[in-house]
């Protein structure tokens, strides 16, 4: 967990400023060898990245889709940082999306099919307001609960977190081809010989509001970008301004002097991946109820979550493991991903290329933390410091145990 | 007499399935055993199924085809090695990168040079005189092709050298003990440079087992996850070569009893939704990790960077 402890070690200007380099050191690195693999695919680098930035920002409708698709990268990213902080390493973003979107629009389908068992009550005695939220209520839970399991087994009986959740990634894929091709599968598809997986289209009442007031002509941009952005102050609120957010996070610090200080420390584990997962879960029913309208399957996970439950990933460190610095990184990576499509196009340069700098993103930003750990140590060693850190800390530790 | 036949094919094809997971498992055991955890043996499965099926699709030369795989992996395993013990990096979130690195540069690779999956002459079938002839267990053990052998062989050559040579020792020592091992003149870093390199030589092989000898063929996202399965295999089989071959069966014989769902339906007039068959070995690997977290030890310093004069 060094890189979580070198977030928040060193005096907080210096670092804040330091990480900001480095993260855009990183992003740099990462963007000049995207220009040497172009160069090596005999495409122009500066074309192609002229591109991307129109494809991303260049029309209305372009920066429309790039929030678009920051959107889901935003709520999972949240969630990512969360469970950094605690000190637990969720990749489980993919099954946790799958899960909410499932409950999502279960929740949404059903608000639907139920009055028509009562009398007299007309479907749209429903206000939109009360099923929009039950259903994202319902994606956070069931999202929370499939990272739960995950949570119960690295607190309770030491399973690798990494591993159970790249498992329960499998299962919920198998969950959704299953519940697509049964109990959810449209009634339309129902009598076909070649059935398409997927559910009914939800109702009008059930939808996320299209947000067109910025524009004549529509976009997809929908109300799920709202609530990541008031998820983000939430989440911020929480992790810094409440006695849980501080638990968890002396958790991912050291769980050996939180365990001194009288913290329980496998039950913040278990918090930390289940608000983790609860917004990943989140991820997914916004993705229904805003975007897609319904669940859909090809039979595999990137089909319906576009990656975003790793990508989310990418986006929180970049982010600088803070909900609100969350919000740049994923519209930074919504629009390399918008921007893919285009340098395909104008260039013919694969859009695989972006999942390439993607990754070589993550790499070197987790790569150049041990620059941090460097200056640190150097810094904390030359002039004897009176104080040391890590005493100080405990009585401040127990004393915040103690309310 | 029907179900006689359908037990053998699918016994045989599960050996055939359980080569990517052998390879890439026995691999990732290397790494593990000395303290370092690759998460990103999928990307490195990919890279080096693709390294060799573009070899064999230009050349034609399955040799060549199966070193490019093993030069492609090394230099990626290098990588991580590099990543994950000179930068000190966190190896769970560095190997996510990693993954994601392989799976866009294969694919990027592909559409640009192949473009559309076109299939390939992998490797043949082997027919042993005699062997294959033999009723049953012929089909089960003796018609497979040469990398299948080659990736079960591994299994007794993996375990002796972990258990039986110095080489074996050092692992194991810097991977349970970096400090002592360091003070008795081992080099920490060179003992994980070594089996980061291999393992990911290993993962190339994965690759490639499955490019160029079960599909032969290559597309987008080739693997679908088995680096990760891999992975979990290792703590699976708890860090020893045997057990993850026998994790690496269980996992086959369902992939293949799921390939073959609908002849033992109608064979045995039962009826499992496929998606249960294919959810299965997940649910077994976690409840399976439950028990094994409880009896077997990790490697201590499984996932910690070493560094003289810290802890």
């Amino acid at each position: 967990m060094a890189i979580i402890r070198h977030f928040l070690n060193t005096s907080k200007l210096v670092n804040i400023s330091l990480n900001i380099t480095l993260l855009l050191l990183a992003v740099g690195a990462a963007l000049v060898v995207g220009s040497v693999m172009i160069m090596l695919m005999d495409a122009d680098p500066v074309k192609a990245y002229q591109a991307l930035y129109e494809g991303a920002f260049g029309t209305t409708n372009s920066r429309a889709e790039t929030l678009v698709k920051a959107t889901p990268l935003l709520f999972v990213g949240i969630g990512i940082c969360v469970a950094f902080r605690g000190g637990v390493i969720n990749v489980g973003g993919e099954g946790q999306m799958i899960i909410g979107a499932l409950a999502g629009v279960w929740i949404a389908l059903s608000l639907d099919t139920v009055p028509r068992f009562i009398e007299n009550v007309p479907i749209n005695d429903f206000p939109q307001i009360t099923v929009v939220t039950l259903s994202l209520l319902a994606g956070f839970v069931a999202g929370a609960l499939w990272g739960g399991i995950a949570g119960v087994l690295k607190a309770y009986f030491g399973v690798n977190e990494i591993l159970s959740t790249i498992m329960l990634n499998q299962i919920a894929l198998q969950l959704m081809n299953y519940l697509l091709n049964g109990v959810l599968l449209d009634p339309e598809q129902k009598d076909r010989v070649n059935r398409i997986p997927k559910t009914a289209r939800i109702e009008e009442h059930a939808k996320l509001p299209r947000i067109d007031w910025f524009s004549d002509t529509p976009t997809r941009l929908h109300a799920g970008l709202i609530v990541g952005l008031a998820l983000a102050v939430v989440v911020y609120i929480l992790l810094w301004r409440t006695t849980l957010g501080y638990r968890i996070r002396a958790v991912g610090q050291s769980d050996r002097a939180s365990r001194y200080a009288g913290i329980n420390v496998k039950r913040q584990v278990l918090y930390s991946i289940l608000i983790s997962g609860g917004c990943a879960g989140l991820a997914g029913a916004v993705q229904v109820l805003g975007l897609q309208y319904r669940l859909q399957t090809d039979g595999s996970a990137a089909g319906f979550t576009g990656n975003a439950g790793f990508n989310g990933i990418v986006a929180a460190l970049f982010g600088g493991l803070h909900p609100v610095g969350t919000i740049p990184a994923s519209v930074f990576f919504g629009a390399l991903l918008i921007g893919a499509q285009s340098i395909q196009r104008e260039v013919q340069v694969p859009a695989s290329l972006i999942t390439t700098l993607n990754g070589l993103v993550v790499i070197f930003v987790v790569s150049s933390q041990i620059f941090i750990k460097r200056l640190t140590k150097r810094r904390a060693s030359v002039p004897p410091q009176p104080t040391p850190a890590a005493p100080k800390s405990l009585p401040a530790l127990q004393e915040e145990a103690a309310k | 007499m029907i179900t006689d036949i359908l037990k053998a094919s699918v016994a045989a094809s599960a050996i055939r399935l359980a080569t990517p997971y052998i390879f890439a498992s026995l691999g990732e055991t290397f790494g593990q055993r000395s303290g370092v955890l690759n998460l990103g043996v999928d990307g490195i499965m990919l890279l080096g199924a693709f390294a060799a099926y573009y070899a064999v699709f230009e050349t034609g030369n399955l040799l060549l085809g199966v070193l490019a795989a093993l030069i492609v992996g090394m230099l990626l395993g290098l990588a991580m090695a590099f990543i994950s013990v000179t930068l000190q990096a966190e190896q769970g979130i560095s190997g996510i990168g990693l993954y994601l690195f392989g799976l866009g540069l294969s694919e990027l690779l592909f559409q640009k040079t192949v473009v559309t999956p076109t299939p390939i002459d992998g490797f043949p079938r082997v027919n042993l005189p005699i062997l294959t002839d033999l009723p049953v267990l012929g089909e089960i053990f003796f018609h497979h092709n040469l990398l299948v052998y080659v990736a079960f062989a591994l299994v007794p050559i993996s375990a002796f050298v972990l258990n039986r040579t110095t080489f074996g020792l050092q692992i194991r020592a810097v991977g349970q003990n970096p400090e002592a091992a360091d003070a008795m003149g081992i080099s920490v870093a060179r003992v994980r440079y070594m089996t980061v390199t291999l393992g990911g030589g290993f993962a190339g092989l994965a690759g490639a087992s499955l490019s160029i000898a079960l599909l032969n063929i290559f597309q987008s996202n080739l693997t679908s996850g088995q680096g990760f399965i891999a992975v979990a295999l290792v703590y699976f089989g708890a860090w020893r070569p045997y057990w993850v071959m026998g994790g690496a069966l269980l996992f086959s014989t369902v992939n293949a009893l799921q390939l073959q769902v609908k002849t033992i339906e109608n064979a045995l007039g039962i009826n499992v939704p496929s998606e249960f068959a294919v959810m299965a070995p997940y649910v077994v690997t976690i409840i399976t990790l439950i028990f094994a977290s409880k009896r077997v030890e990790q490697p201590t310093a499984l996932t910690k960077p070493f560094e003289r004069g810290e802890s």
